[in-house]
């Protein structure tokens, strides 16, 4: 039985200071434009560039400011693809579903990472140390299934090699690196 | 409103205006067309429930009448085979969103798709497709009603009722193709979401996903006016 999840959003506490920066460069971008609804989606495109992703409450105060319900703005931001709700990861895991890819296994190196990280495709984990995202094509498919970890692509990405790509992060800094993403995670 | 058309629906002489809407002339005088999505005093109809096609002469293809202009003379037929075979592929394909299991259903007494299915002669089961299991949470977080996604069909009298008439807006549609919702910013629940609960968009709801708890509907309902009495 073919299944959709409804997932109730889960976003990630603002970092601190964050709030400020949000404010700042969301009014910077509302000068810029005229206040109307047509201006939406260049708003939200310079707003994520500036920002990374888009803050919800960033797209509250762009809501405030064209006069229209903030569920407006998130409705168009979850419609298109391009738009991230999620703050990017220190690290950036990109999982190809390209047809080869897909058609050799990379949905099962995507949900691998989904149940290692704890996280949904599109998601960031809670200390913001990675995020995961699908891709359509890398262009190197005889490498498929293909991940690309920050900028490096990982040919041939089996369940094990998973485990072997979010080992080679704990590893070089075992110390100071595990103790920062131990409060990452307290703190969230 | 412009100038007066005379038109015929099934051979029955009906005056209406013209630029009117054929779905409301008909439904004015107690000619009933399926519909979910339309919306009386909506501007641009969504057209996206895909019940109310009719067939008009002259047309080769069925079109919908939420969305076919009245002009003078215009005449249609609500039923033809063309239009029945649509009708039925439409309905099949909102039901596969739509969990059934109508006896323990709050709208049971008013539910606008059974009464489609009363008027068309249509299943309350799927023949063709296989139901879209949906995983979703019950919204019971509301004093007055809950919101049961799984049996949402997506018409959107609710997110207009919300920002149209009562100017809250705090339900709207979310994400695209078969995960679309309605859903309130950030997917929050209604208790947060800015919701008065003035119960127009349950009211409003043709189907079981917005209904009011046991004992809590108010007792001077108002009246809805998206479906224009």
């Amino acid at each position: 039985m073919p299944s959709i999840h409804v997932k109730r959003g889960v976003f990630l506490p603002l970092l601190e200071g964050e709030e400020e920066l949000i404010r700042k460069s969301v009014s910077g971008v509302l000068q810029e434009y005229e206040a109307a609804q047509e201006n939406l989606i260049p708003i939200l495109l310079q707003v994520q560039e500036m920002l990374g992703y888009l803050p919800g409450p960033a797209m509250e105060q762009i809501a405030a400011a064209l006069k229209i319900p903030a569920v407006d703005v998130y409705g168009l931001a979850t419609f298109y693809n391009q738009f991230r709700l999620h703050p990017p990861g220190k690290h950036q895991l990109k999982v190809c579903m390209g047809t080869a890819c897909y058609m050799v296994g990379g949905r099962i190196a995507l949900e691998c990472f989904e149940r290692r990280l704890g996280i949904k495709e599109g998601e960031t984990t809670p200390g913001r140390e990675f995020s995961l995202e699908r891709v359509a094509c890398v262009g190197c498919c005889t490498m498929a299934p293909v991940v690309v970890v920050d900028e490096q692509v990982e040919g041939k990405v089996t369940p094990t090699r998973v485990d072997g790509i979010l080992l080679s992060f704990e590893k070089p800094a075992a110390p100071g690196a595990e103790a920062a993403g131990q409060k990452g995670e307290d703190a969230s | 409103m412009s100038k007066p058309a005379t038109i015929f629906i099934d051979g029955r002489k009906i005056d209406a205006f013209e630029g009117e809407k054929l779905l409301w002339v008909a439904l004015r005088n107690g000619i009933y067309i399926p519909n979910l999505c339309a919306i009386r005093g909506k501007e641009h109809p969504s057209g996206s429930c895909r019940l109310c096609y009719v067939q008009v002469e002259g047309c080769s293809e069925p079109v919908t009448s939420c969305t076919l202009s009245v002009t003078d003379s215009l005449s249609v037929q609500t039923r033809s085979p063309q239009v029945d075979r649509l009708v039925k592929s439409a309905f099949e394909l909102l039901l596969s969103h739509h969990r059934l299991g109508c006896r323990d259903c709050a709208k049971r007494k008013s539910c606008e798709l059974l009464k489609i299915a009363k008027e068309r002669g249509l299943k309350m089961k799927l023949t063709r497709l296989a139901l879209l299991d949906q995983e979703a949470e019950v919204d019971d977080s509301a004093e007055t009603f809950v919101f049961d996604r799984s049996r949402c069909v997506l018409c959107g009298r609710c997110v207009w009722i919300c920002r149209e008439v009562i100017k809250v807006g705090a339900l709207g549609f979310s994400r695209r193709g078969i995960k679309r919702v309605v859903t309130t910013f950030q997917d929050v629940s209604l208790a947060q979401s800015g919701c008065i609960e003035c119960g127009l968009c349950v009211e409003a709801c043709p189907s079981g996903a917005l209904y009011f708890k046991e004992g809590k509907k108010p007792a001077a309902a108002g009246q809805c006016s998206c479906r224009g009495g």
